[in-house]
């Protein structure tokens, strides 16, 4: 997202400054990767996908971009745009701080569901995004992933979900918890009337969502380090009393442990979904 | 003490009291001829979650139930009611089982949480948890679940799906424990009884949410003050709904418990 509007300002500028690295670190058009420390240029960075061309690290990325890097252009269609937001808890600040995020982030919940092409092939796709309280699941996240689920089973699509969540949405109390429940069910009836269901972990995704939806995939994918877990990485270590050992919840240990079926780079990330809906079409 | 003056906070402590009954007490004196079943047939056997096949009244159901320690000794055998993934996969077997022999089941909700350990992890909680939540939602018995202590997050989800939620009246159930809820959205810890106040936890709250059908009563201080009264509530709750749930068709049972979810938003 603010890679985007860095491009769009860079876009308008004067062809001259490109020219001058100096005036371009001035006025913020470089970034360094907080992994390998590589200073790169934002528009590389985001050409290359959001991935870092030094070391291969996997920025996180909005809804909007996630959509534009799988969905075939101009194929994708909103659905249940108009659930939104609710305040069971009358939670104080809550629906203040929504407004807040609304108005920066450009998106009206933690997910952007829809129908699109990928490759050509129909599916309905589901994208999560972490700039919108860390991607928590509350009442409209669940209702809005349970309609695409019981959209991809009355069109009779597969459905393809990217999580990244932080968890349940705390400020919703109880109705977020229950969203686990809701999702899950709706997976159980889809799985039943023998839809294919892809599910793709980015980084971060714990608690409900890796304990509901997420994990329930026919086929479950991965991008590279992403984080994966139930319990966030500081309650455990707070449990045990001793710092977690490094790639601990990462893609690469669950892949070890059993739990994920493959892991993808972002590059290829498309193309192996659209093999995938391939495989499974009758 | 009268009702209005208890406060969400003063469920808290009670639903965690180390007197108050757990579910094996429920189990010895709701269901005669108790068979404890253990192990998860992949790992290991997971002390705190407890199951097996009882009779209830002439009825042979399957019981499951999250254990909490009776004393400090059998709290730490029994991890303080905090499961690992080998404890949800025992449950789920067990209600697979009990779904193969046409047997409704009745589950007992009583823990802090899932446990977040590495073993945890390393052996997939979060998938054990998505997994029962997800075949809960489709078994083809009846589910009552009954929250008799503390219900906290995933961990109290994971065996939450039924046809009949209920809550001891001075139980609580919630996204995670008031003390957690604090730290995070107060950044405080010590918040947590205005924490327990705001969150909607107890049985009166969630049972104007919608998200339980029935509360069952407790004598003042506790079901531990008057155990028999509370046993002879919940099992004549128990004996009548799994009456009317069993004369339901399977189909209309699942999609009465499909809805039930549904619609929580
Ligand atoms: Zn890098």
């Amino acid at each position: 997202m603010i890679i985007d509007k860095v491009k769009k300002v860079n876009e308008a500028e004067e062809k001259p400054v490109r020219n001058s690295r100096a005036a371009d670190m001035m006025i913020g058009k470089w970034v360094k990767c907080d992994n390998c420390k590589e200073i790169i240029y934002k528009d590389d960075l985001h050409d290359n996908l959001s991935v870092c061309p030094n070391c291969g690290k996997h920025f996180r990325l909005s809804a909007r971009r996630r959509i534009k890097q799988i969905a075939d252009e101009g194929t994708f269609e909103e659905i249940g745009e108009d659930i939104l937001t609710k305040d069971p808890l009358k939670f104080d600040g809550y629906m203040k701080k929504v407004e807040t995020l609304k108005e920066k982030t450009k998106i009206q919940e933690a997910v952007k569901c829809g129908i699109c092409e990928i490759e050509g092939e129909k599916a309905v796709l589901a994208v999560m995004d972490g700039n919108f309280l860390m991607g928590s699941m509350g009442g409209a996240v669940g209702e809005r992933i349970t309609l695409a689920i019981e959209t991809a089973m009355d069109e009779k699509l597969p459905l393809i979900i990217f999580s990244v969540s932080g968890g349940a949405r705390m400020q919703e109390g109880i109705i977020s918890l229950m969203q686990m429940a809701k999702t899950s069910a709706a997976i159980e009836k889809f799985n039943q009337a023998g839809g294919l269901y892809i599910s793709v972990f980015t980084d971060p995704t714990t608690g409900g969502v890796t304990a509901s939806f997420a994990s329930l995939g026919d086929i479950i994918l991965a991008e590279p380090k992403a984080l994966i877990g139930f319990a966030g990485p500081r309650v455990i270590e707070q449990t045990i009393r001793q710092k977690l050992p490094e790639g601990f919840q990462s893609a690469e240990f669950l892949l070890e442990h059993g739990f994920i079926d493959k892991i993808v780079e972002r590059k290829d990330m498309k193309e192996t979904i659209a093999k995938l809906i391939r495989m499974h079409k009758r | 003490m009268s009702n209005k003056q208890i406060t969400a906070w003063d469920r808290v402590t009670c639903a965690r009291q180390l007197e108050r009954p757990k579910s094996l007490d429920y189990i010895e004196n709701i269901f005669t001829d108790f068979i404890e079943l253990h192990g998860d047939r992949c790992f290991g056997d997971d002390k705190s979650i407890i199951g097996g096949i009882a009779m209830l009244e002439n009825v042979p159901v399957t019981v499951i139930g999250e254990q909490k320690g009776r004393s400090a000794r059998e709290n730490i055998e029994r991890n303080f009611g905090m499961p690992n993934p080998e404890g949800y996969r025992k449950a789920l077997r067990l209600m697979e089982q009990a779904e193969k022999f046409h047997r409704p089941v009745i589950t007992f909700i009583d823990t802090p949480g899932a446990y977040p350990g590495m073993g945890a992890e390393e052996r997939g909680q979060g998938e054990a948890i998505a997994k029962s939540i997800m075949k809960m939602s489709s078994l083809k018995v009846p589910i009552i679940c009954v929250v008799i202590g503390e219900g906290s997050s995933g961990g109290a989800l994971a065996i939450g799906v039924g046809d009949k939620v209920v809550m001891l009246e001075n139980s609580v159930y919630s996204i995670l424990s008031p003390e957690g809820f604090a730290s995070i959205l107060y950044k405080d810890s010590s918040k947590a009884k205005d924490a327990a106040e705001n969150m909607k936890m107890t049985a009166e709250d969630l049972k104007k949410l919608k998200v339980i059908d029935e509360i069952i009563k407790e004598p003042e201080g506790g079901a531990q003050n008057n155990f028999e009264d509370v046993v002879d509530n919940l099992k004549k709750y128990l004996v009548k709904e799994v009456k009317e749930l069993s004369k339901k068709s399977t189909e209309k049972l699942l999609e009465n418990r499909y809805q039930k979810f549904r619609k929580i938003y």
